[in-house]
């Protein structure tokens, strides 16, 4: 089964996904400098993080503890671990190698469940150190044409997590809902502030395609995806990509790919001939870590309560899916306190979840009164407000904090009565007989557009007054039309 | 005039520390120009700090127990705004933007660097013939070497450059040329230095230490520079033991294990064998208890060393690459800057060893060479674990030799086999030094080699204190 849904019948993606995420210490993973985005070129700097003859590295306890926290809220197991040297070459690296957990990570193992239900698992989730940035100054901007280099290396020596997922996707939306979800965890557990913008959380994938019923094909690995719709593009694109070329007789390589935004395709950065060879060994300048069973329960004892949990625990209460829309976007904005205590209070669960899908997608809506909300919900079930006049006072106890009886005086707002509902109902089929022809007659697709025509009409001619709900029921009665 | 004495005086006004210093550049003035003890220098620095040491005196303040002292200091250790070469043309123009912890616990004490020593490249050799700047000459026999990769601290101590020089150990650097020049040379316990500042070769055997003519003077620049800094992580934590106040204990009692396989490997000179013998009927004299010790794994030391050494110097060495500082050969493309600048700012050795370290890390050979290059390191530790539960200090030669012949030993094998008593304890990371005990039949000197068990200094500095009193 497979909802690879870009590909030609018969054939599947695999994809895979390595996170990178800056963790949100005050400092650097071996120094003291700043972990700061966006100083001056240089600002942050210092022996150690320029990798200077005769500095040495000092870990920064704060990366460890919040790696660790990542990792228990991955589920995953923590380890004694030991930090090795890669090393290779590049201009932006100041040792020329990366200091960066190898063949024992802090984290391994785990898995992280999608709000689809779909659990995804997590091979491992590493500490290592950023590099610096590189800055290709004319000719075409990019590191082939350019004129000449400059390297900032305020990011050298930032503390990251590589996180490592299993290839357990199988389409663009099942990745960009799994970044999505590590988002909100890095976001729920203080552990980065995970801006893809600002590259604190960068995502890499690798993509194959194969047809259904045989093995995975070769993989490619896309860099540089900087944002959830590049990374969706990119997918689709590169896996369309290596159909087209297995569809023509010809054969993938083992590559790495860069995704050009602009452009929307991805093209060749360099190709793994060999197995790079990194020369990995033990970082001789620090110790190994081990954590105690007291280190692990205490991080364990101090973890908030994750995405996951708490789409279970509003599902159970309006008693609908985990991943019913409204569900998940209370979780995802942060809302999901708010719908608890309305519900709770005894406000209808649709009616508050529907309110957090579509109508509190704004600044402000997360310091909004829960007893307001419940009483808001509450005129609502009981006529008192028509669901247009409910959201229009919503949308204004978000920007003023008033209780929603005094919003709604304020405006007037009483629900029309049925008598003059109907009187509404009547001068505007009468002014538009034809389409009131069109209706009666009409099949249920005439009729879908149509109620939206006369409804339009109804509202406008009642200012917003009118009950929607009881006003297509008035149509539908009107037409000859039950059930 | 040992440092001691120097610091002594210069703290009660009786000598100022200007007079000390002057003294010193004068011995430097009448046979640098031969000994090419230095890569550089610093005369006005060094003027310029004992004023301010004699200052503090006047002010009534103390500066400190190495007050007015002269010291050279190895051309690894970086030393702010004065360039730091590792006498390497790769390090061209640096000036390092700060200060070795143990050159800021030196200034501390109220030492006075008088200069930076010349050394094999990057502190690989034995002899300073790697010098991208020439070799220093041993002050015994111009002719001969010092012995390296510290010879140029070596040499100053032995020349009367300076009472104390600072050194570094990776695999006998330190006493090696200490024994070659007739000085004392501490190699102290893995992380009781801290390595931050000094320029690395091979991170987990590197050690800096001092150089010093007496025991005394050796131990207490041992205690300014040792303890724990929170900078370098492999430093240790636990409290520093003093020294100085226990030299004269004696080693009665004491039991004194002649390692076979040091005092009999392959290349020691009959000369040097006798003068080990000597030192054992010496301490047995003092009332220790000798007895021959056999630590079996040792013999494996030097082939393990001679992969641990390269593979992570390949990888210290890889920053040498132009693109931040030193020297850069420029070229059109970034990898050939790479290619061309290493290449012309790398010599012979150090090429010699990126390339066996980098083939001893590589995919395929690495459990092969560094795994089990480490495995052997297990196994000496284990072996010296089994030694130290019967004996409180080891004796050995501490070069096979005295001090050859400039040139003599073209071939890098024959080099290498200079550190097959030394490299030991630095796999180990267990404390050693080397200590005068004499002459050979040239009348060269003969150093010999007193290790310990990891933290215990105390002892071996107790035992090299019996030996030189021996002697007297």
């Amino acid at each position: 089964m497979t909802d690879s849904s870009v590909l030609p019948e018969g054939w599947g993606m695999v994809i895979g996904l390595e996170v990178h995420c800056e963790l949100a210490t005050a400092t650097k993973l071996f120094c003291r400098c700043a972990n700061n985005f966006g100083d001056l070129p240089n600002a942050n700097t210092c022996p150690t993080c320029l990798g200077l003859p005769g500095s040495l590295p000092v870990l920064n306890e704060t990366a460890v503890e919040l790696a660790m926290r990542l990792g228990r809220a991955l589920n995953s197991e923590i380890n004694r671990s030991v930090f090795s040297r890669k090393n290779y070459f590049y201009p932006d690296q100041p040792k020329d190698y990366q200091v960066t957990q190898y063949d024992l990570p802090t984290n391994l193992g785990g898995h992280l469940d999608l709000p689809s239900g779909l659990r995804i698992g997590i091979t491992r989730a590493h500490i290592e150190e950023d590099t610096g940035k590189l800055n290709h100054v004319g000719g075409g901007g990019r590191i082939h044409d350019a004129d000449h280099s400059l390297v900032d290396y305020n990011r050298s020596g930032v503390p990251l997590v590589e996180i490592v997922s299993e290839a357990d996707m199988r389409s663009s939306e099942q990745a960009k809902d799994y970044a999505s979800e590590l988002r909100a965890i890095l976001l729920a557990t203080g552990v980065s502030d995970a801006k893809m913008e600002e590259g604190s959380m960068r995502v890499d994938a690798n993509v194959s395609v194969h047809k259904l019923g045989e093995p995975w094909g070769t993989r490619c690995e896309i860099k540089n995806l900087n944002s959830l719709r590049s990374l969706g593009r990119a997918i689709d694109h590169e896996a369309l990509r290596q159909v087209d070329l297995l569809d023509n007789g010809e054969t993938v390589r083992q590559e790495t790919r860069h995704w050009d935004e602009a452009s929307g395709r991805t093209g060749t950065l360099r190709v793994k001939e060999d197995a790079d060879d990194y020369r990995y060994f033990p970082e001789p300048d620090l110790v190994p870590l081990e954590p105690s069973a007291e280190d692990i329960a205490r991080i364990d004892a101090a973890l908030p309560k994750l995405p996951a949990a708490r789409r279970g625990s509003l599902a159970d209460a309006a008693g609908i899916a985990a991943t019913e829309g409204g569900v998940v976007m209370a979780v995802e904005r942060g809302l999901d306190d708010l719908a608890l205590a309305a519900i709770g209070g005894g406000a209808d669960a649709a009616r508050v979840l529907t309110h957090i899908e579509h109508n509190l997608a704004v600044e402000g809506a997360e310091s909004l009164s829960a007893e307001h909300f419940t009483a808001l919900v509450a005129m609502e079930t009981s006529g008192e407000l028509t669901a247009t006049q409910a959201k229009t006072v919503l949308a204004e106890m978000v920007t003023s904090g008033q209780a929603p009886a005094d919003i709604a005086q304020a405006h007037g707002f009483e629900a029309l009565d049925t008598g003059a509902l109907e009187g509404i109902v009547d001068g505007v089929i009468a002014a538009h007989p034809d389409e009131w022809e069109q209706f009666r007659a009409g099949d249920d697709k005439a009729r879908g557009k149509l109620t939206g025509f006369f409804m339009g009409k109804v509202m406008h001619a009642s200012k917003g007054q009118a009950d929607g709900k009881a006003a297509t029921a008035l149509l539908r009665t009107k037409a000859g039309i039950y059930g | 005039m040992t440092a001691r004495a120097i610091a002594a005086a210069v703290r009660s006004g009786e000598r100022s520390a200007r007079s000390v210093v002057e003294e010193h550049l004068a011995a430097i003035d009448r046979r640098e120009a031969e000994l090419h003890a230095f890569n550089l220098v610093t005369g006005d620095e060094a003027l310029t700090a004992a004023d301010a040491i004699d200052a503090q005196v006047a002010a009534g303040e103390d500066p400190g127990p190495l007050a007015g002292v002269p010291i050279a200091l190895k051309d690894n250790l970086c030393t702010t705004g004065i360039p730091t070469t590792c006498s390497s043309k790769i390090l061209e123009g640096w000036r390092p933007p700060y200060d070795a912890t143990v050159v800021e616990r030196l200034s501390a004490a109220g030492a006075i660097s008088v200069g930076k020593t010349n050394l094999d490249e990057f502190a690989m050799g034995s002899s300073t013939e790697n010098s991208a700047f020439g070799p220093s000459k041993n002050p015994h026999d111009i002719t001969k070497v010092p012995g390296g990769s510290s010879g140029g601290s070596a040499v100053a101590v032995a020349a009367g450059f300076a009472p104390l020089a600072l050194g570094s150990d990776t695999g006998g650097s330190i006493r090696q040329p200490a024994a070659l020049c007739g000085v004392v040379g501490v190699k102290p316990t893995y992380g009781r230095v801290s390595r931050y500042g000094l320029v690395a070769f091979a991170s987990s055997l590197d050690q800096i230490g001092p150089f010093a003519t007496t025991v005394a003077d050796a131990a207490a620049l041992y205690e300014v520079i040792a303890g724990y800094d929170e900078r370098d992580s492999t430093s240790i934590p636990e409290a520093l033991p003093t020294v100085l106040d226990r030299l004269d204990e004696g080693v009665s009692g004491l039991r004194v294990g002649l390692v076979t396989e040091l005092c009999q490997a392959e290349g020691i000179a009959p000369d040097v064998a006798t003068r080990v013998v000597a030192a054992a009927e010496a301490l047995s004299a003092a009332g220790a208890k000798v007895e021959e010790v056999s630590v079996p794994a040792v013999i494996y030391g030097l082939s393990a060393y001679y992969l641990i050494a390269p593979a992570e110097a390949s990888s210290n060495l890889a920053r040498y690459d132009g693109v931040r500082y030193g020297l850069r050969v420029d070229a059109p493309t970034t990898g050939e800057m790479y290619d061309r600048t290493r290449t012309a700012g790398f010599g012979a050795e150090v090429e010699r060893r990126i390339m066996l370290g980098t083939y001893a890390l590589s995919a395929g050979y690495y459990d092969a060479y560094y795994g089990k290059a480490q495995k052997v390191r297990t196994l000496i530790i284990r072996d010296f674990e089994a030694a130290y539960e019967r004996f409180d200090v080891l004796l050995s030669p501490t070069s096979p030799t005295t001090a050859f012949t400039l040139g003599a030993k073209a071939d890098p094998l024959a080099m290498y086999l200079n550190d097959v008593c030394t490299i030991p304890s630095n796999l180990a990371g267990h404390p050693a030094m080397s200590v005068p005990f004499g002459v050979g039949a040239d009348g060269l000197p003969v150093g010999i080699q007193v290790m310990a068990n990891a933290l215990d200094e105390v002892t071996m500095f107790r035992v090299a204190a019996a030996l030189e009193g021996a002697l007297a």
